[in-house]
């Protein structure tokens, strides 16, 4: 059973922890050992976030480690870049083509790195990049606050598990009212990929 | 069965088996949720304590009474419950207490990286340290056990890395906690529970005594074990740490610790005896490696790995290339090329009361002493109103003390409602006693935010969602013999000014209530303002509330209507009179 690291790159209220969750729980019931890591609190308040998810067949750390991620997915565009050092040239990653501008940015104080400067430097650790309008699809779905369900939609295309095991998770993790709504954006997601 | 668990909810989890049924905390970034999951379980009583102190002391009495109680704070929540602990380590108890305790290294949601292993040790507790959650969970009915074959409460430690990391938890559904009517009777026994000199005098010797048998536990218990391996290095390490050592040194041979205090000297004779050498690896204080040092035996550990911060696998493993331990890494990754990626601080979110609230503070001029909450973001830019943050409730006592140092005029003290039911009530009392003339900013949210939304004495719910007592702010500051006490909504911006201004001109010390609920509670919206293009000059005064929707654009400024509450602030700054708002 080889090991599949995870990283969950996103802004805080994106819902970088439920996605977490989610993959966390796929891994289990495709029969994974399964290790998380997440932050919370002071964090949490529109500052950046990352989530660690491990599947193996026996994991210790619940972190990753630099260079070793096997998939990075982004939520937004430059917090997608910023966890570059997790690459290497066997990763695959998943980026929401969307921008939640830093504070920085909006004062006119930094600059938004363009979409090709984006592409180029996750391109430079040869890895793959599979580029999303997450956001979009999920508004589709219902509600923009579903990307991070929908980059997993395009994900579990690549990790195996039939579509029927994420349905079930997503309905035992979602709230009643909304499974219907995110079982919708995590198809949509995987009709998108693997492309 | 196996679940998914945090390490913080298969602790609650285990205490609960281990038939736990009083549960007391205050929150605090990592534990907090250790007493949420708790309180979910059938016929437990589980509290949110105005503080730690106040939580560790309802946890002692009911173990007092017979009933096994679990208390859960944060790193620093045990330095404002210490005093407790080490009376409770002299009396004892009748029935099991664990504290179960999250240590932050590498500060993600606290003011210091304190190690309160060095607790056990000051107050002569045992301590125990699960390295994932299916150990948080089985430590729990340990630490119960442990609790009452010795008499003493038990901590155990978590870090970041182990409250809030999620792995696989052994669950039997069928498994219910033991009856409620095992339950130990209460005796009145004045020579163990109240220590006045003489009976302390005699307690302390048997404080010492029982550290001598937990020592000896420490030998025996399987808590602690050599994993055989690679005898060249020989690893000591524990919690979070241990799994991170195990992945950089797989083949070696580990003295694991699951209780860290108090050690057991000759397991690690002879684990030192075994090996070649020895690398103590752990984060913050030399706490494992001062205690080998003492015993004579020689280690490697601060000298190769960091006294500061967080540890990860990368860390251990770079560390270790450093020192020669390991060899340089073959393929070794590029660095990262040259981009400037902006750094994404947290923030106060959008239509937050206390934007309003800064906004004022910042061009009225004034020194403002802050406190513990998501308002310590208004010290960031583009705000930069605060001058001080130090521990929950140090911005009224130290705003006196200013007051009395020096800064007499102009100065404030701001003060979340959660913060001031902690522990600004007793320096409000001082200011006033005192003859300060302190304005005191209560920044009323009705809620404790910064941790994810937990009831206080002044939300009307218990943790259990129970409706109680509502604690009134104005009439209890006013029942103190607070004379000035002015309540208002602090993004109505004309009126905090004009409220404000009148209180720095007082003489008397005084306090105003800024209330407005949370708005990622309240989810309270309306419609968005809009910006006319002909009028906006692009002068940049709005982005200086630091909004996160508003955005400068090469002709004027934008909102980002999906991200904008309708607070109606930026309407309230515009000189240009740009930005318009359909009238409530």
């Amino acid at each position: 059973m080889k090991k599949i690291d995870y990283l969950l790159a996103g802004v805080g209220g994106q819902g970088t922890i439920l996605a977490s969750r989610i993959l966390a729980s796929a891994g289990l019931e495709l029969g994974y050992d399964v290790k998380t890591a997440e932050v919370h609190g002071m964090a949490q308040r529109g500052g950046s976030v990352e989530s660690h998810v491990r599947w193996g067949e026996k994991v210790y750390s619940p972190l990753v480690e630099h260079g070793m991620a096997d998939y990075l997915i982004g939520f937004e565009m430059v917090e997608t870049a910023r966890w570059l050092t997790y690459l290497n040239n066997n990763s695959v990653t998943f980026i929401n083509r969307f921008r939640i501008p830093p504070l920085l940015v909006t004062l006119g104080k930094a600059r938004y790195p363009s979409e090709k400067e984006i592409e180029n430097l996750l391109q430079s650790r040869g890895g793959e990049v599979r580029w999303l309008n997450a956001d979009d699809m999920a508004k589709d779905a219902g509600n923009p606050a579903m990307a991070g369900v929908v980059l997993l939609g395009a994900l579990s295309n690549l990790v195996g598990g039939g579509q029927e095991i994420w349905l079930q998770v997503i309905k035992r993790l979602v709230p009643a009212r909304f499974v219907e709504m995110n079982q919708k954006a995590f198809l949509a997601g995987r009709g998108a990929g693997p492309g | 069965m196996k679940e998914l668990m945090t390490g913080n909810e298969a602790l609650a989890y285990g205490a609960y088996l281990s038939g736990v049924r009083v549960g007391a905390s205050y929150p605090g970034t990592p534990g907090t949720q250790i007493m949420e999951k708790f309180a979910s379980f059938p016929g437990v009583h589980a509290e949110w304590a105005p503080n730690e102190k106040v939580a560790l002391d309802v946890g002692i009495g009911a173990a007092f009474a017979g009933t096994r109680a679990l208390v859960s704070m944060k790193h620093v929540g045990l330095n404002v419950a210490a005093d407790s602990l080490f009376y409770a380590v002299y009396t004892g108890l009748n029935a099991g207490l664990l504290i179960a305790c999250a240590d932050d290294p590498g500060m993600h949601s606290s003011q210091n990286e304190q190690d309160n292993r060095n607790y056990a040790k000051f107050a002569r507790a045992p301590m125990l340290e699960p390295s994932d959650s299916e150990e948080a969970k089985q430590f729990a009915a340990t630490a119960l056990e442990m609790s009452e074959t010795f008499d003493t409460p038990v901590i155990v430690r978590f870090v970041t890395r182990t409250s809030h990391s999620s792995s696989v938890v052994d669950v039997d559904p069928d498994a219910v906690p033991p009856p409620a009517t095992e339950h130990k009777p209460y005796k009145r026994e004045i020579g163990k529970f109240v220590m006045v000199p003489g009976n302390a005098r005699r307690r302390h010797p048997v404080v010492e005594e029982r550290i001598g048998k937990l020592r000896e536990y420490a030998e025996t218990t399987p808590l602690n074990r050599i994993e055989p391996g690679n005898d060249d290095w020989g690893i000591v390490a524990s919690g979070a740490v241990y799994q991170y050592a195990r992945e950089v040194f797989p083949e070696a041979t580990f003295l694991r610790l699951g209780m860290v205090y108090p050690l057991p000297e000759k397991l690690i004779r002879e684990f030192a005896g075994r090996v070649k050498k020895i690398l103590v690896i752990e984060e913050l204080d030399p706490f494992f490696e001062e205690q080998f040092r003492l015993l004579g035996i020689p280690v490697a550990g601060k000298d190769v790995f960091p006294i500061v911060g967080e540890f990860s696998p990368a860390l251990i493993r770079q560390a270790a290339i450093k020192a020669g331990i390991l060899p340089a890494a073959v393929s070794g990754f590029s660095a990262a090329p040259a981009l400037d990626i902006p750094v994404r601080p947290p923030i106060l979110c959008s239509g937050c009361g206390h934007r309003g609230m800064f906004t004022v503070l910042k061009e009225a001029g004034v020194v403002v002493m802050g406190d513990i909450g998501c308002y310590t973001l208004g010290a960031a830019s583009p705000l930069e109103a605060l001058h001080f943050c130090g521990c929950m409730g140090a911005s009224i006592g130290v705003a006196h003390g200013m007051d009395k140092g020096g800064i007499p005029d102009r100065l404030v003290a701001v003060i979340g409602d959660s913060t001031f039911f902690h522990s600004g009530l007793h320096p409000l009392i001082n200011t006033l006693y005192n003859q300060g003339k302190t304005t005191t900013i209560i920044a009323d949210n009705g809620t404790t935010s910064m941790t994810g939304h937990q009831d206080h004495p002044g939300t009307g719910r218990t943790l259990q969602k129970q409706p109680t007592v509502k604690v009134d702010l104005e009439r209890m500051v006013r029942g103190l013999g607070f004379n000035k006490v002015d309540v208002c909504d602090p993004n109505e911006m004309d009126d905090f000014r004009k409220i404000l201004e009148d209180h720095l001109k007082s003489d008397e010390a005084s306090v105003i209530i800024a209330r407005r609920p949370c708005v990622l509670q309240s989810r309270e919206r309306r419609t968005p303002p809009r910006i006319d293009p002909e009028l906006c000059t692009n002068c940049g005064t709005c982005l200086e509330i630091g909004c996160p929707p508003l955005v400068q654009q090469e002709d004027c400024v934008s909102i980002n209507e999906a991200m904008c509450t309708g607070c109606g602030l930026c309407v309230q700054v515009c000189p240009a009179d740009a930005i318009r708002q359909e009238a409530k």
